[in-house]
């Protein structure tokens, strides 16, 4: 874990392939083992449904506090869904998948 | 908890306070809000929790040179900005100038899914980047209870306030934290917990239609504070506590005596008329002229160069100088030259909280001499006399403190005891002229009296006056053998008694010339009797005379015959 100093855009150079791709936000506050638990989750989900049709950005709020506004945060760590719109958020470790999955309507609320 | 806390609490050590810049609100609280900690201001909807947070920002950034910090839970900057410009703060203006931060926080409980672990500490770097960028020492938190509607998990939002109100104080930061009242409790979340330092409870109801605001300091760790409730107002200058007591009784007297603008009254108060700062209390029925009083003294503050406010409750500007005028009174020219003000307004317009600062303002505006209110009963119809009375009490402290003389008018209803009146503000007055119609004979007149006047002789007659077109003119006092005369009796009553006069005149010059006549006749009887006399005396004068003669006769022939008789 402590290897993934993560804090890192992924898959950047698909860009124009990924029009219809997704676009994540996660926003943490330092290398906390949750904000590395969440970004880990958020990959290995990632892989299972989105089948690299992704794009995650990590936004660390202790570098850049001014960014936090924008999206509202309050919670730490929150994940955003720019795109596909509308704009969702989750907010947590992302520990629970399924969850995970309804909020980013990856599946249907049961 | 906190450091701060454990500050021990001996004379010496002084809780240091940082003022908060509301009008009254420092003097509640002796001096601010506890420097460096959080204060909960709690109130129900619409209680006015958001305007006091945003003066004390917008008062702090402007007075005190301290930047702050705004975090809304409810408002978005622009409703915010819009909603604390109509009390005339510019923050957009503050913003630019980088003494305020806004921040709204939106959450959104329909946007977010809970799906692990997590803390608020997005919260913290926010505010925390919101301190540094203009360097506050004041913070806003507006309202954070809403956390507890956005975030399902109450435990978590609890322990994170927690975390929050400590890292405010261990940054210093003087908190202002506003929340929901609750059922029971001062909020509905019983943010009180956590908020140990200061509460202050605010509150807003209706009686009899009118609004009134009410504040009160429920807690206060560590400084004495008053625990009354004061009502506060909102207007376009923003947030006025008005304290009873922090005046109290201490203004300083003077012994300056002012005239009330009718002569023969100075000369029943002592041929000076009223004290300086003093309150005079005008009270009667119904056209006894109790405008007119008012009117008079107006003028003679204005005559001496004074400047004059009148408040009037029931007759316009123009109403006024009309009626004046029919009695010698020119108001206008006072009005013209900027000496007088005067102030018509219906008293239903406002609660009477508002009236007082309306009141309040112009006074200060202004700074008058003399403050005429005319009448003070017609408040009645907005508030009951208990609060009437609060309100004038403190009208006329900050009057009195302010060196300002006021008269104040009563309407008193006919059939009221003479000695009280509708407002029960007869306590307040130092000076107390009655009016009173009085009907006798199948007509009214008009009668005055002082029922007091502290610190001077003062006459206790009863006076009756007319008003004619040189004003309130205050007849000579007739009592005759049945009392106090007035109007037609007293002018048969003076006439009958010059009648009574004249004929009195007429004896004493019968009996004089009798006198004359007198002596004349004892003048003419002492000269018959010397006359008597000398005729008298003339006879018995001549009779010794002959008898003399005879005698020397005899005498003669005695010495002839002895001659011849050759007697020896």
């Amino acid at each position: 874990m402590a290897t993934k100093t993560g804090i890192v855009k992924k898959n950047q150079g698909n860009s124009k392939a990924a029009i219809k791709a997704w676009e994540l936000r996660l926003y943490v506050a330092g290398q906390t083992p949750r904000s590395m638990a969440a970004f880990s989750n958020l990959k290995k989900l990632c892989e299972e449904h989105l089948n690299g049709e992704y794009r995650i950005e990590v936004i660390d709020l202790l570098e850049t506090p001014e960014l936090a506004k924008g999206d509202q945060i309050f919670a730490i760590p929150t994940l955003v869904r720019k795109l596909p719109e509308p704009i969702k958020k989750i907010i947590g470790d992302l520990s629970n998948e399924e969850r995970v999955l309804i909020g980013l309507n990856l599946k249907p609320v049961v | 908890m906190g450091q701060a806390e454990g500050r021990p609490l001996s004379s010496g050590t002084q809780l240091e306070k940082s003022q908060t810049g509301i009008k009254g609100l420092d003097e509640v609280t002796r001096g601010g809000l506890p420097k460096g900690r959080p204060t909960l201001v709690c109130g129900g909807p619409g209680a006015g929790k958001t305007l006091l947070a945003s003066e004390f920002l917008v008062r702090g950034a402007l007075k005190f040179g301290e930047p702050g910090v705004f975090m809304s839970f409810e408002e978005t900057s622009d409703d915010l900005t819009k909603n604390v410009a109509s009390l005339g703060f510019k923050l957009d203006d503050l913003v630019a100038e980088k003494m305020i931060f806004l921040d709204y926080v939106l959450i959104s409980r329909s946007e977010i899914e809970e799906t692990g672990e997590y803390d608020l500490e997005g919260l913290f770097i926010r505010l925390e980047y919101a301190i540094a960028s203009v360097g506050a020492k004041r913070v806003v938190l507006d309202s954070i209870e809403t956390l507890f509607a956005g975030i399902p998990n109450p435990a978590l939002v609890r322990a994170e306030i927690k975390r929050l109100f400590q890292w405010l104080r261990n940054k210093g930061m003087t908190t202002i934290i506003t929340g929901e009242k609750g059922e029971e409790t001062f909020t509905r979340h019983g943010l009180e917990e956590y908020v140990s330092d200061c509460v202050i409870f605010l509150d807003h109801r209706i009686s009899d239609q009118v609004s009134t605001r009410r504040i009160r300091i429920v807690k206060y760790r560590g400084s004495a504070h008053d625990t009354n409730e004061f009502p506060f107002l909102i207007n376009g200058n923003g947030i006025t506590v008005m304290p009873i007591t922090s005046l109290g009784l201490k203004h300083i007297v003077t012994n300056e005596r002012i005239s009330t603008g009718i002569p023969r009254l100075d000369a029943m108060l002592g041929e000076k008329g009223y004290y300086r700062a003093s309150s005079v209390l005008i009270s009667g029925s119904a056209g006894t002229g109790k405008t007119s009083f008012a009117a008079h003294f107006a003028d003679a503050a204005c005559r001496r160069g004074e400047k004059c406010l009148f408040f009037a409750f029931e007759e316009s500007e123009s109403q006024v100088i009309r009626n004046m005028r029919s009695i010698g009174i020119d108001l206008e020219q006072w009005v013209k030259n900027g000496l007088l003000i005067y102030h018509a307004d219906r008293p239903t317009i406002y609660g009477l909280e508002t009236h007082l600062s309306v009141m309040q303002e112009m006074i200060n505006e202004f700074n008058p001499r003399a403050v005429i209110v005319d009448p003070v009963s017609n408040l009645n119809a907005v508030a009951n006399n208990i609060n009437v009375k609060m309100m004038l009490t403190r009208l006329l402290d900050q009057l009195k403190l302010n060196s300002i003389t006021t008269v104040l008018t009563i309407l008193t209803q006919g059939s009221q005891p003479s000695e009280s009146t509708d407002v029960d503000i007869s306590s307040l007055a130092d000076t107390w002229i009655r009016l009173r119609d009085t009907e006798s004979g199948g007509e009214r007149t008009r009668g005055m009296y002082i029922l007091k006047s502290r610190g001077m002789p003062h006459s206790n007659q009863v006076r009756e006056f007319l008003l004619s077109d040189k004003g309130v003119d205050l007849m000579d006092v007739y009592v005759g053998p049945e009392g106090f005369l007035t109007g037609s009796a007293r002018v048969f009553g003076e006439a009958q008694e010059k009648a009574k006069g004249v004929a009195l005149e007429q004896d004493a010059q019968m009996k004089e010339r009798i006198l004359e006549r007198k002596r004349e006749e004892m003048k003419a009887r002492i000269a018959e009797i010397r006359a008597e006399f000398k005729t008298q005396e003339a006879a018995i004068k001549e009779s010794i005379r002959q008898e003399k003669l005879r005698q020397n006769k005899a005498s003669e022939n005695r010495d002839a015959m002895a001659r011849i008789r050759k007697a020896d």
